[in-house]
């Protein structure tokens, strides 16, 4: 079983024994809806035309899908360094401040200048909170897991009460900011609209998702290009070996950190500028424990997580389009398969690897 | 008077799952297993209390099938950290989603309200004891108030920490758990399988939290609401890092959890010396001091040394 490991060719490891994983993940998710009484295939073939079948269902596949780049890449720079970030989730919603902030506070000035500082603010305030865990774990040895878990919580009843208290304009019921006007990252629906006097397809896709693409390639370049995402991937890959090469474990921990909140933070650029238009409750949704396994899927990676974020934004508009359906099956179906995935692709990343190991080697034989 | 006493009643009530869920952890980690789905297995046998309880109409059938589910989700993580050697951490992860996913959409299927279940019976709980002829007397009262009106899941918990710490300290099963998680090197040499020790402490760790997610669901409430937990299995795991891996001081961490959760509900929107607390603030004090406790300003802790780590025969 361990003589096997290694001797494989490398396609098999990075293409085909991801691919068996993830179908079983799939697999396994089917049984579950089997389980509710429900036909699999029908209910995959409902997602399916609901998420590719139309020009709307592909504009919100996207629209998904550039959340999910963002915190998938969140996830997988602190990988590299060895660390692991749960804290997505806290750290796009306290971004969310940052973005509305600077939209509601700087709208007197133009937009072209408005828009680069929220986006810089969301950047700064998910990096900050990422930050904090960072610190503690390089300074004081707290586990980082739970203390992004902890500032997950810490920030759900924060941002509750920033809006609550700050942000609700007086006199008004509903607990959210006002309008962002002066941030409005337009949808390319309104784009078509007020500048070509075309009608397409109603969807939140903006222009979010060119960010989401330059943030790909910002993280390939980082790691693969620069001596700062060398030092972080030789941390990760050997903590002991980094420091006898004179790397100092603290400073890229906190680092790593630092860029990993920052990128979280900007799925708040896409949500709260590009299609909320204002700062509301719960905006992000799971979005941040998305990134995990879309981080785990794309084997940290950026052009990994680019395709396993496009598969992600399919499940949950797939997903939504199924719970409407078929109201048997809840939307959080897709909490399911995300939890499956996590599992077949991280934890059991290996599970299948003896037997396809076993098949090649008799295929070579002959 | 009469609120103190309330608080102090409620401290214990908040504790309980935590204590549990905090022994399940010790367990685990002791023989080398970190255990992140303590969240994820209590959240999956509170559904399966609620729903059986409901189902069947017996509190106990309600907690036997619990505890079948939460050891079911131990086996889960055990396969990938045992067998598989997978990261346990990444495991922890997925079975914590896996378990808020599937209570929701099996919960949605059977009762139709959305993931929540039907409310329970009286004979569907596990109800607190009651002594109404002591009420009036005056210390003695207020005494079987504080320490007499848990229910019997209450009393079990608080009976399995001395139980944990003997176990562990003076059985010969508790030397090799503990053996496994700091050496486990040593415990193969010995001809004692490594696998089968880790295995056992996952079961039991299993067990525990079926009992944590039991008491939440048919005590402490008395029907399962989405992500009921909210985190009690991260806050047990910090109260394990803060009592060093040790039965006695966990249950004072855990108290302590439990008090500042009886405060934020018995504070909802009250004032102090006139200035208004903004409920959210209450709401994220256990978090916070989890993290200050993780932080180490109070005392460093030392984890078993070979925990997190898979164990690999050498040829």
């Amino acid at each position: 079983m361990m003589q096997a490991r290694g001797e494989l060719p490398h396609w098999v490891d990075v293409g085909l024994i991801p691919l068996i994983n993830l179908a079983v993940a799939l697999i396994v998710s089917g049984l579950v809806v089997l389980i509710i009484g429900e036909n699999p295939l029908e209910a995959m073939w409902i997602m399916l035309q609901g998420a590719v079948g139309s020009l709307k269902g592909w504009g919100y596949l996207l629209y998904y899908a550039t959340n999910f780049v963002f915190t998938g890449l969140a996830v997988a720079v602190a990988f590299h360094a060895g660390l692991f970030n749960i804290g997505g989730e806290g750290q796009a919603y306290m971004a969310g401040v940052g973005a509305a902030a600077v939209g509601l506070g700087l709208e007197f000035l133009p937009w072209p200048i408005v828009i680069p500082l929220a986006i810089l603010a969301s950047m700064a305030v998910g990096a900050f909170w990422a930050w904090i865990p960072g610190v503690l774990q390089a300074k004081r040895g707290s586990h980082i897991v739970i203390t992004t878990i902890m500032f997950n919580f810490i920030a759900a009843s924060l941002v509750g009460y920033l809006i609550n208290y700050w942000f609700r304009p007086v006199g008004k019921m509903a607990v959210e900011s006002r309008e962002i006007t002066g941030a409005y990252i337009m949808s390319f629906r309104e784009v078509a609209r007020e500048f070509f006097g075309v009608r397409i397809a109603s969807s939140p896709l903006n222009f979010s998702v060119f960010l989401a693409i330059a943030a790909a390639f910002a993280v390939w370049y980082l790691l693969w290009r620069t001596k700062l995402g060398y030092e972080i991937r030789a941390l990760g890959a050997n903590p002991s070996a980094a420091v006898y090469a004179g790397i100092r474990p603290d400073r890229i921990i906190v680092i790593a950190m630092a860029i990993s909140g920052a990128l979280a933070g900007l799925m708040a650029v896409n949500e709260i500028l590009g299609v909320q238009h204002r700062l509301v409750l719960g905006f992000v949704g799971g979005a941040g424990f998305v990134g995990i396994a879309v981080a785990l899927m794309g084997r940290s990676h950026p052009v990994g997580i680019v395709l396993a974020a496009l598969l992600f934004g399919l499940l949950y508009q797939g997903g939504s389009e199924l719970s409407f359906a078929k109201p048997e099956i809840n939307r959080d179906m897709v909490v399911v398969i995300q939890g499956l995935v996590i599992l077949f692709m991280g934890a059991l990343e290996y599970a299948f690897r003896p037997w396809v190991a076993a098949l090649f080697f008799r295929a070579e034989e002959k | 008077m009469d609120l103190y006493v309330e608080l102090l009643a409620s401290t214990i009530r908040m504790s309980v799952p935590l204590i549990l869920a905090c022994l399940a952890g010790l367990w685990s980690e002791r023989a080398g297993i970190v255990d992140i789905g303590l969240e994820g297995k209590m959240l999956i046998a509170a559904f399966v209390a609620a729903s059986a309880s409901a189902v069947y109409g017996s509190a106990w059938i309600g907690l036997i099938l619990a505890i079948a589910a939460s050891v079911s989700f131990a086996l889960v993580h055990g396969y990938a950290s045992i067998n598989q050697r997978g990261n346990q951490v990444v495991s922890g992860v997925a079975i914590n989603m896996l378990a808020a996913g599937l209570a929701v959409v099996l919960g949605n299927e059977w009762f139709r309200e959305g993931g929540r279940t039907p409310a329970l019976p009286p004979e569907g709980r596990f109800m607190p004891f009651e002594f109404p002829s002591l009420d009036d007397i005056p210390i003695i009262g207020p005494l079987e108030r504080v320490f007499l009106s848990h229910s019997i899941l209450a009393y079990a918990a608080i009976a399995l920490v001395p139980l944990t710490a003997w176990a562990l300290a003076r059985t010969r099963f508790g030397l090799r758990l503990r053996a496994v998680g700091e050496n486990p090197h040593a415990v193969d040499t010995a001809g004692i399988s490594v696998a089968a020790l880790r295995y056992r402490a996952v079961i039991i760790a299993g067990v525990l939290c079926g009992l944590s997610g039991a008491y939440i669901s048919t005590s402490l409430s008395s029907s399962f609401v989405r992500d009921m937990t909210a985190g009690g299995g991260f806050m047990a795991l910090a109260a394990l890092i803060f009592a060093n891996w040790r039965a006695y001081p966990a249950l004072g961490a855990c108290l302590l959890f439990g008090f500042l959760q009886a405060v934020g509900n018995f504070t909802q929107g009250a004032s102090v010396g006139g200035v208004q607390i903004p409920v959210q603030f209450i709401n994220m004090l256990p978090y916070v001091l989890t993290v200050v406790l993780l932080a180490g300003f109070i005392g460093k802790s030392v984890p078993p040394k070979a925990s997190g780590i898979p164990y690999t025969k050498d040829r």
